[in-house]
């Protein structure tokens, strides 16, 4: 139950108050690394390829791209926020503060939840500048985008507790998340792998979000869009339910 | 019927064993009342620090009971983290963030609404006031022992833990901090601290725990301790020196030292009639001329140096 609303608030602004200072690596860095595929793949090379579905690839690619940066993001920024207090210290008040677990939970998570969908947005802002857009189901669409920030940024909040340095915090995003995001049907669809490798992709559970997420844009999708929600339902229990066994449990933060 | 406070702290068989099988405490029993100033003395890894972070939830315990302001710390851990600031014997600091902002941080964290004098009172009392907008990676260590100590007052607590706050600060803050806590105990609030600097435990607290290897030694008030343990001695410088003391002087507890040019006679504040009149006069009597006088007290710090070697 929440009871000290404040708490979340001054994590929460805390948090967002570090993206503003550090403006350059929180947004303008990964939009401009995001552009660069959408000019590449989108503009240039995307011209020379065929449709997928009905759609130019330059536009099939976008919802994968937006992926693949809320994805590394929300893991990133969450994992980072948790992490540099237990680093610095400065942790110790957050732990004595009157504040429950979900409280700090929700703090920082959703700084890092906002802060990743604020990117999405810009990014699918800058896109239409490049590649011709169209959103099928927007509603849907934010829906996806705020429930995977919601529940990569959870992932990332348990990576910030279980890292003991700063390598370990790297390496969910850039040997994990960022691969299975590439296999996981950002830059073509699975009809075009052989069947046994289609199965194969199947066990990544990036599949099911870009392809929902993609569906939410152009009704074409590799799998049923009720099972890419349930995946993600699914993902954010687990990921839930590890979070409320590290603080029953007080794993990595208290001895 | 009038119900009585509960203390400010009560900690019950408190017990802790860390993962390797370290037991950092033992079988702790402690009250602290409000108001007063408790200090925690002991020797590195005796167990201060432990029992300290247990009590502000840093740290689990393995047993035992502790309710703060009459709140279970577990059951009831809202209402009884509200009433405690704590300042780490760690400089953790948020280097990028202002003076201000840190505070108002804190305050927040606390689930207090915005208060914008209280915080300016806070940064004043520590001479912050005119580095409010600095970030906290420009002050000097003293500064930023400060901002700490800004952080733990910002909600307005009821009882502090200064966990060696004046390790490794200058003599003005040190001055400075004391001022504070003596200005807090007028307000009313509790002061629990360690120090290594044993001289201000006895300047500052009224009552001293002593702990060593996870037991509490004892708990003592402090002018109590220094009476039913200290040492009082007179030495009596001789006008010539002798070689054994008179035997019309063996009811005192004298010694002779220095080749006989000085006695040393041992006697304790607790009796009230320190004889020491009437050795002089015997003194005189025996024709032993004296040249000075001068007493000396030990210090909280030999009782309890005293105390540790009487326990191992």
């Amino acid at each position: 139950m929440i009871r000290n609303p404040r708490a979340i608030l001054a994590i929460y602004l805390f948090e967002m108050n570090r993206t503003r200072r550090t403006l350059m690596q929180s947004i303008v860095a990964p939009v401009i690394s995001t552009s660069l595929y959408f000019v590449v793949f989108g503009a240039a090379i995307g011209s020379r390829i065929d449709e997928i579905g009905g759609v130019s690839y330059g536009a099939f690619i976008v919802p994968g791209l937006i992926m693949l940066m809320l994805l590394t993001q929300s893991v990133s920024n969450a994992a980072f926020g948790i992490y540099f207090p237990r680093f610095t210290g400065t942790i110790y008040e957050i732990l004595s503060a009157p504040a429950s677990y979900l409280e700090v939970m929700l703090g920082y998570v959703g700084a890092a939840a906002t802060k990743s969908i604020i990117l999405g947005l810009i990014i699918l802002g800058t896109a239409w500048f490049f590649v011709p857009l169209e959103i099928a189901h927007p509603l849907l669409m934010l829906l996806f985008l705020v429930l995977t920030a919601f529940t990569f940024s959870l992932l990332g909040f348990i990576l910030g507790i279980w890292s003991e340095g700063f390598e370990q915090l790297q390496f969910v995003p850039l040997l994990v998340v960022t691969p299975l995001t590439f296999l996981g049907g950002t830059f073509y669809s699975l009809d075009v792998l052989p069947p046994v490798w289609q199965t194969v992709s199947l066990f990544n559970p990036v599949v099911y979000l870009v392809s929902g997420f993609r569906w939410s844009f152009y009704e074409v999708a590799d799998v049923h869009v009720a099972i890419s929600f349930a995946v993600i339902l699914a993902f954010l229990a687990i990921c839930i339910a590890l979070v409320a066994w590290i603080f029953r449990s007080g794993y990595r933060l208290k001895p | 019927m009038k119900q009585s406070t509960p203390p400010a702290i009560e900690v019950k068989d408190l017990s802790k064993t860390y993962e390797g099988g370290f037991q950092a405490l033992s079988e702790v029993n402690l009250n602290i009342e409000h108001g007063e100033i408790f200090a925690l003395l002991g020797p590195n890894g005796a167990g201060k620090t432990t029992l300290i972070s247990i009590l502000c939830g840093l740290v689990t315990r393995s047993s035992g009971e502790i309710r703060i302001g009459g709140h279970d710390i577990i059951r009831d851990y809202r209402s009884a983290r509200q009433l405690v600031g704590l300042v780490p014997q760690e400089l953790a600091t948020d280097s990028f963030e202002s003076v201000w902002d840190t505070v108002s941080f804190s305050r927040g964290l606390f689930g207090l609404k915005r208060n914008d004098a209280v915080v300016a009172g806070v940064l004043r009392d520590l001479s912050l006031y005119d580095k409010r907008d600095k970030q906290i990676r420009t002050l000097s260590g003293g500064m930023k022992r400060r901002v700490m100590i800004a952080k733990a007052l910002a909600h307005e607590p009821r009882i502090l833990f200064l966990d060696e706050p004046t390790a490794g600060v200058d003599v003005e803050l040190r001055q400075d901090m004391w001022n504070l806590v003596r200005g807090l105990q007028h307000n009313g609030v509790t002061i629990i601290l360690t120090t290594h600097y044993i001289e201000e435990a006895e300047q500052m607290a009224e009552r001293v725990g002593v702990i060593n290897h996870g037991r509490l030694l004892l708990v003592e008030e402090t002018s109590q301790l220094m009476r039913k343990l200290g040492r009082k001695q007179l030495t009596i410088e001789l006008g010539q020196s002798i070689k054994q003391v008179p035997d019309q002087l063996n009811g005192y507890r004298l010694s002779l030292i220095n080749d006989g040019s000085a006695l040393i006679y041992d006697y304790a504040d607790e009796f009230k009639e320190s004889g020491i009149a009437d050795l002089l006069r015997r003194l005189n009597q025996a024709g032993i001329v004296i040249n000075d006088l001068h007493t000396d007290q030990s210090s909280l710090e030999d009782i309890f140096l005293d105390l540790l070697k009487d326990r191992q």
